[in-house]
């Protein structure tokens, strides 16, 4: 999130688009609900009617993985009625950058793109430059390759008639939501934009929220209170999960990961830290070799010298290019190239895409650790229904693991505040933390390397590890310490000691932070930050819902990112009612500035300090499949063209080859039918976890598929009767729920059906069927390799013996 | 420090509770004895945060005797307010009831069962595991004889529902091996 939970209520008009928010985020939608209270507009823009829509002012249905017709249409409203917000777009966005001559667009691709790899080359995506070597700026916007001209011209495709066809839509209700939202374009309006996995789940999930980042940008709506782009974040850790870089593209507080062409530690650096010939940009990123090689002594400790490039030759360099992410793993496993792996409180046979392939991967492994609450899909794999586990080799350990109340550390919410939480009770029969499992095992790990020697010892051993898992202890690591006695602004502190805040970091080796986001987040000074809970306000933080006194918040306590595009160039708020930051009596008020310096006008920075030329991106040449969004259909989809280019689906979308990977063709006779699959409010995700609790269970006993009255009709089922789905991958029962929250499409003129399943099933719990993942597609987003589980093709039929759901 | 929501509830709450029943009749009395005898009574209050979604809402959960006997929203949280979804109010019944594994448990090759190990086997026979797959397959120089020390044969899945300080934990461990192959819910 930009903003944050409570910070919802201050916007003037909240478009809620891929996400069910009332069902998924019960609590975060008081917060959408405390906005109408105060006046303003809901909007949800989804293919299903639910909870959330019930509570909007209107619900605007919309076919699965059309997001960017819809958005690009509005973006081609925004300019053509001339309803940008002026002076913010001209002074913080790059639409007075000037495209280079070579940038080309023709017919939904690119210029550079390569149709052997599916790729583009990105060199031809970028500005003219001016003497000093920065962007060509046209303010007065008469060049036609500035920015904002091309995007005129790239958008004049996303007409009204063009966007209801494909999206489904009618045109009266596409204006209605266009109207409303684009009212926010003022100094004296906010509007917020709301998504979920709704949007990062398609094969251009990255791009649907580029496209909402272009709309926010034309409208001056990021950096302001009720502003911003949500991500309404589900699982319980994931921003902090994301934050530490479990992961494998990036390094904990988002630094690259080494490359192989990076031998040494002064190359990464170089291939690492952006320059900037913009006078007046903070190019915050240029830091990032202090950040780097103080994470460096955070894991390699006193082993991390100058001389030796801080142990930088002992991390793992990746290839350039090559995919190591979950898909990818199983489609090695699959191939017999995994030997073993570890699966910790997550479930891939229930709630990954594809799961038939998952199921069959998992069975190539020699041995598996899960570590878990219940025995699961992925524990229990070996004896599935169908298979005879005297012909299963995998060997598995399952792991009984601590739940979240039985074991102490921190969590960090959606709008990164980071949340103390106390152990209650301790552990149950022999369960054990994560950090209680990994630290020891580790230990024996370095102590048969010590023992035996073996390949590459140094990387086992010369990591900095404790004996014993202390979260404290953690947190101080995370937070960075002192490696030698230093004096700042006064204040000495001693060798071990934590490090204030980031500013302080080096890149001498006299610092460790494992990661740099976090830095302040435990001091000497005011201790450990994520147990404040002093609900104290100024009345200016009490009118726009900021609490800096509860909790601690990455980075330094800024509870608005991008704050400082809230304020006019002379460092005025753009609207004195809703202040966040203001330039007052020569210094900042409000929330955290973010990067300090003066207002523009007064020599400072501009706003996007993370941005290299310090300008908000309207033109964002750093996505792989391009730098302005544009309309692709998913990865299987019920046409066969669509009206803004014949580039049918994208041209980068990623997918693997094997034989469990197939797709329906376009407009598939076998599979007409568009399937969105979601969760439900009583079940976790997959409900590996849940299904095990009676009165949840009870809530949600059994899979079920909604559709809509003419669909059932057409199929002769009714309410209630057994449904087989095919698509292409599998098939699964699910019992019919008829119902008006589905209704068909109009699609390019003819009728498109769409039905909805949640994922929460699985066989482990007899009787509530099995994961509705069989049918779901193994298409990726080339930028993520995020899977399309919100759109894929199937069929459907009623049955009378259901195996799997109990009557 | 203000005076918070629950610290005025605390105060007012017996106070309002005699008011507005004595108006309608009822004797305060037997109201206070009834209050006196919840079963929260005496327990410890110890704030946690709810293990499902990225709203984050805080929990007080009420322990005596090292037991936890129920679970609530904390009423002083400016998010959730005291309020919880039907997960997170079911959250005292993820603590109580049979469902939980109790011990590791071990399925050896071709086996159809689960056999109860201890924990000292069952790290010993992990950390045999790894070491020798490591030991096997780290790709210490690749084809362009650059050093990579990359070991591509084990993979780490998870988890979102670690603490940050459990995920630094997971992320160096994997790394320390040369484990590349790292993923969890954040992608999925």
């Amino acid at each position: 999130m930009t903003n944050h939970w409570i910070d919802i209520k201050h916007a003037d008009v909240v478009l809620i688009m891929g996400s069910n928010a009332a069902e998924h985020h019960p609590v975060a939608m008081k917060w959408i609900l405390r906005a109408k209270d105060r006046g303003a507009e809901l909007i949800h823009v989804d293919p299903k009617f639910s909870r959330t829509s019930a509570r909007c002012d209107y619900h605007v249905p919309i076919r699965s993985g059309t997001d960017i017709a819809f958005l690009g249409g509005m973006i081609n409203y925004i300019l053509t009625t001339e309803s940008w917000f002026r002076e913010y777009v001209l002074e913080y966005t790059n639409a007075s950058f000037v495209l280079d001559d070579s940038y080309e667009f023709n017919d939904g691709l690119f210029s550079g793109y390569d149709a052997a790899t599916r790729t583009y080359d990105r060199s031809t995506w970028k500005f003219k430059l001016n003497a000093d070597g920065a962007p060509l700026e046209d303010r007065t916007l008469q060049n036609p390759r500035c920015v904002i001209n091309m995007m005129r011209n790239h958008y004049s495709r996303y007409t009204l008639q063009n966007v209801s066809d494909v999206t489904g839509v009618s045109k009266e209700d596409i204006m209605k939501v266009y109207k409303a939202f684009v009212s926010t374009g003022r100094r004296d309006r906010a509007g917020t934009i709301l998504y979920a996995i709704g949007w990062t789940q398609h094969t251009v999930g990255v791009q649907n929220i580029r496209s909402s980042a272009i709309v926010q940008l034309l409208l001056g709506n990021i950096g302001v209170a009720g502003g911003g782009i949500n991500a309404l974040r589900g699982e319980p850790n994931v921003q902090g999960s994301t934050d530490h870089a479990l992961l494998y593209h990036t390094m904990p507080g988002y630094l690259a990961m080494p490359l192989s062409p990076w031998q040494d530690l002064e190359t990464y650096q170089k291939n690492n830290r952006p320059v900037t010939h913009v006078k007046n940009s903070t190019n915050w990123w240029s830091n990032k070799p202090k950040y780097f090689v103080s994470q460096l002594k955070g894991y390699f400790g006193d082993k991390a010298t100058p001389e030796n490039g801080f142990c930088y030759d002992l991390l793992p360099k990746l290839e350039p290019g090559e995919d190591y992410s979950y898909a990818y793993v199983i489609d090695k496993a699959l191939q017999g190239r995994m030997r073993g792996g570890f699966i910790f409180a997550v479930n891939p046979p229930g709630s990954f895409p594809n799961v038939n392939k998952d199921r069959a991967a998992l069975d190539k492994l020699d041995w598996l650790v899960d570590g878990e609450l219940h025995n699961s899909e992925s524990s229990d794999n070996w004896h599935r229904p169908g298979v005879n586990p005297a012909d299963m080799k995998t060997e598995v350990f399952l792991l009984p693991s601590a739940h979240r109340i039985e074991k102490e550390g921190t969590v960090s919410n959606s709008g990164r505040w980071l949340q103390w939480t106390a152990k209650a009770v301790e552990p149950p029969y022999e369960c054990r933390s994560f950090g209680d499992m990994y630290v020891p095992l580790f230990n024996r790990i370095r102590e048969l390397y010590r023992k035996e020697g073996g390949r590459c010892p140094e990387q086992v051993l010369m990591q900095d590890w404790p004996e014993k898992f202390e979260p404290i202890d953690w947190m101080k690591r995370i937070n960075g310490v002192f490696w030698k006695d230093v004096t700042i602004n006064g204040r000495t502190y001693r060798k071990g000691d934590c490090v204030p805040a980031f500013g302080h970091l080096k890149d001498d080796g006299s610092t460790s932070s494992l990661c740099w986001i976090y830095s302040g987040s435990i001091t000497e000074e005011d201790g450990n930050k994520s147990k404040r809970r002093d609900p104290s306000q100024t009345p200016e933080q009490a009118k726009i819902g900021i609490y800096p006194g509860w909790s601690w918040c990455w980075p330094v306590n800024r509870r608005i990112l991008y704050n400082r595009a809230s304020v006019d160039p002379d460092g005025k708020p753009w609207d004195p009612n809703r202040m966040v930051i203001e330039w007052k009596d020569g210094k900042w008020i409000g929330d955290i500035p973010d990067g300090g310096g003066k207002p523009v006008n007064l020599g400072g920075p501009r706003p996007f300090i993370m941005q290299t030329d310090g300008m908000g991106a309207l033109f964002g040449p750093g996505r792989l499949d391009g730098p302005l969004p544009e309309h692709y259909e998913p990865a299987e989809t019920p046409i066969t063209q669509h009206p803004f280019s014949s580039q049918l689906t994208s041209p980068c979308f990623k997918f693997l080859k094997s034989e469990y990977d197939l797709f329906a063709s376009p407009a598939d006779p076998m599979y007409p039918i568009v399937l969105t699959t979601y969760s439900v409010t009583e079940h976790w995700c997959g409900g590996g976890e849940t299904r095990n609790v009676p009165e949840l269970l009870e809530a949600e006993p059994q899979l079920y598929i909604e559709m809509s009255p003419e669909l059932a009709k057409e199929k002769g089922i009714s309410n209630g009767d057994g449904v087989l789905v095919e698509s292409a991958r599998g098939t699964c029962e699910a019992i019919a729920m008829v119902t008006v929250r589905l209704r068909p499409f109009t699609i390019m003129g003819r009728t498109v059906h769409e039905v909805g399943m949640p994922f929460f099933a699985g066989w482990m719990t007899p009787g509530t069927g099995d994961s509705s993942n069989r049918l779901t597609v193994g298409a990726y987003d080339p930028n993520t390799t995020i899977q399309e589980s919100k759109a894929c093709l199937v069929n459907l039929r009623k049955i009378d013996k259901l195996t799997e759901i109990a009557r | 420090m203000a005076f918070t929501r629950r610290q005025f509830l605390k105060s007012a709450g017996a106070g309002a509770l005699c008011l507005t029943l004595a108006q309608f009749g009822f004797d305060a009395g037997e109201a206070r004895a009834y209050a006196a005898s919840l079963k929260i009574e005496g327990a410890k209050e110890v704030i946690t945060v709810c293990p499902f979604c990225a709203v984050c809402c805080q929990v007080i959960c009420h322990v005596k005797d090292g037991r936890l006997v129920s679970t609530e929203g904390d009423p002083d949280h400016p998010v959730n307010e005291g309020g919880l979804c039907a997960k997170g109010a079911a959250l005292f019944s993820m603590y109580s009831g049979e469902h939980r594994l109790k011990k590791p448990l071990y399925r050896a090759p071709f086996s159809d069962r689960w056999v109860e190990k201890d924990w000292d086997w069952t790290l010993d026979q992990i950390a045999r595991r790894v070491k020798d797959a490591r030991d096997k397959d780290l790709i210490e120089k690749n084809g362009r004889g650059q050093t990579v020390n990359r070991l591509e044969s084990v993979f780490s899945m998870g988890t979102s529902h670690a603490t940050n300080e459990e995920c630094e934990v997971i992320r160096q461990h994997m790394m320390g091996l040369g484990v590349v192959h790292i993923d969890h819910q954040a992608r999925v």
